[in-house]
């Protein structure tokens, strides 16, 4: 069954510094699939999505432990580029942090594609990955004009098309939606639906609503583990845990 | 989520105790109807009946609201789901009461009618399931929500001898026919209310567990 995986966890332990910050993480992701991430703050949600495409690599105080199989293969081999694989495991942050450019040149100036001269085939890329990301129509007649115009909705979808630009296999995405109003939160959550036909999606929200209504599959963290992972349904109608019940009817703290 | 949600929850709760104790009332006014033939509670019955259909709809329109506007999830849905579910068994239970009272004070203005031995046993069995239902509900009892469902047979088979007696006696006095077909109308509503009971237990197990066990669908080694 490894082809219905896209990732394969096994006990993964993260420490920052002396600190845990994951504990004992094992989980299999499912390919074409929804995954949400719920759980309070500081309970590792963000350290584990980082883990995914070794951005905590980038911080020197952290250490990883643990395999991390990415269609079968590990992530942290040797052998393995973090550059590549970050083009595989794209990532949409919390704050939409668009380029002070144009909304085409924020899509075509995204480091893969920096080598791309063919206008044409840019333009495509263009065209698609705005798209993808439900903005085309909204913007196809202003291409030129600065992405810090758009509204806050709109760039969190530009820096989703930036992503899906690279043409990766699994986008994180961390509280993508948690400045925007709730109908730039459903454009946001339609369009993820719609991906999931060809992306893996990793999605922490704060919202366990937002987990609710488009995860497939629900993961709880608290203090560092992993509580409970099921599907989203069960997850949201009988949890397992009481402490999953807890934070899912808003019980905690 | 809000302190605010969890005193809504507790007060729907609460609202939904009131409408137990109301229909509570109303079954053992039918029990007094049936087995010491004093009907002089009918009005009283009627009351009840008014303000449970008021109830009924009160409490409908406040999950619906708490579902609206609060979105929500695991224990707190089911435990709505229940209150809700819940609410109708007790309307339905009411209305055999009536039901009940009506068709025996019929009965008592032509004549007087010997007890028959398995009609107030059966009575008093369906009276304590549908109390232990309520109070289970009350403390989300799953142990005692089973021992309900294990007493349902109970019923059904005094039921079954209840009629076969009275088929018996309107062979031997055909002009008790009417009396006879009354009790047995009787007999069937307290069946009723015990199967509402048995309902109401189910929802205590759903909204403990998370569990659907009507109709039998679970397994039984859980
Ligand atoms: N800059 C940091 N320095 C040291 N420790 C950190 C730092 N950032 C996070 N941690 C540790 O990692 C743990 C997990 O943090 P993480 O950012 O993954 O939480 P989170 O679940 O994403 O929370 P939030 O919902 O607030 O984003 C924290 O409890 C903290 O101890
Ligand atoms: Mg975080």
């Amino acid at each position: 069954m490894e082809g219905d995986y896209k990732f394969r966890i096994n006990n993964l332990n993260v420490f920052w510094g002396k600190a845990q910050a994951l504990r004992s993480i094992s989980i299999d992701i499912p390919a074409n699939r929804i995954l949400g991430i719920i759980g309070p703050s500081g309970s590792g949600k963000t350290v584990f999505l980082r883990s995914l495409n070794r951005m905590n690599d980038l911080v020197p105080e952290i250490s990883v432990e643990g395999r991390i199989l990415l269609d079968g293969e590990d992530i942290y081999h040797p052998d393995v580029d973090p550059v590549k694989l970050r083009k595989r495991v794209g990532m949409v942050f919390a704050l939409p942090v668009p380029l002070p450019a144009s909304i085409y040149d924020n899509i075509v100036f995204s480091p893969s594609l920096f080598r791309i001269r063919d206008r044409k085939k840019l333009n495509h890329l263009v065209e698609t990955s705005l798209t993808s990301a439900f903005l085309w129509d909204e913007v196809k007649d202003r291409l030129k004009t600065s992405a810090l115009r758009l509204s806050g909705g709109q760039q969190q979808r530009l820096c989703l098309a930036r992503v899906l630009a690279m043409e990766p296999e699994v986008i994180l995405l961390d509280e993508p939606c948690s400045g925007l109003d709730p109908i730039s939160t459903a454009a946001i959550e339609d369009a993820l639906g719609i991906l999931k036909k060809n992306f893996t999606i990793i999605l922490v929200t704060n919202n366990t609503k937002q987990a609710a209504r488009v995860a497939d599959n629900t993961a709880f963290f608290l203090m560092s583990e992993m509580i409970e992972y099921g599907a989203t349904e069960q997850i949201f109608t009988m949890p397992r845990d009481k402490r999953t019940n807890d934070y899912v009817t808003g019980r905690f703290g | 989520m809000d302190r605010h949600f969890f005193d809504e929850l507790n007060s729907l709760k609460q609202e939904l105790l009131n409408m137990g104790s109301l229909v509570e009332e109303m079954v053992s006014i039918a029990v007094r109807a049936l087995v010491e033939h004093d009907v002089n509670l009918l009005e009283t019955i009627r009351q009840n009946e008014a303000r449970v259909n008021r109830l009924q709809v009160d409490i409908d329109e406040y999950c619906l609201k708490l579902i609206a506007l609060h979105q929500p999830a695991a224990s707190d849905l089911r435990f709505l789901l229940g209150i809700s579910k819940i609410n109708a068994e007790l309307e339905r239970v009411g209305d055999h009461t009536v039901n009940i009272c009506k068709g025996i004070s019929v009965v008592l203005e032509k004549e007087q009618v010997k007890p028959f031995i398995d009609m107030p046993k059966m009575v008093e069995i369906v009276s304590s399931m549908f109390k232990e239902s309520l109070h289970a509900f009350v403390i989300l009892d799953v142990d005692k929500a089973r021992m309900i469902l294990l007493r349902d047979d109970q019923v059904d088979q005094l039921r079954y001898k209840i009629i076969q007696e009275l088929i018996e006696l309107m062979k031997k006095e055909p002009e008790k026919v009417e009396t006879a077909v009354s009790l047995i109308l009787t007999a069937n509503s307290f069946e009723k209310i015990a199967d509402h009971a048995t309902n109401i237990a189910e929802v205590v197990i759903f909204v403990a567990q998370g569990k659907d066990v009507r109709h039998h669908f679970e397994d039984p080694l859980l």
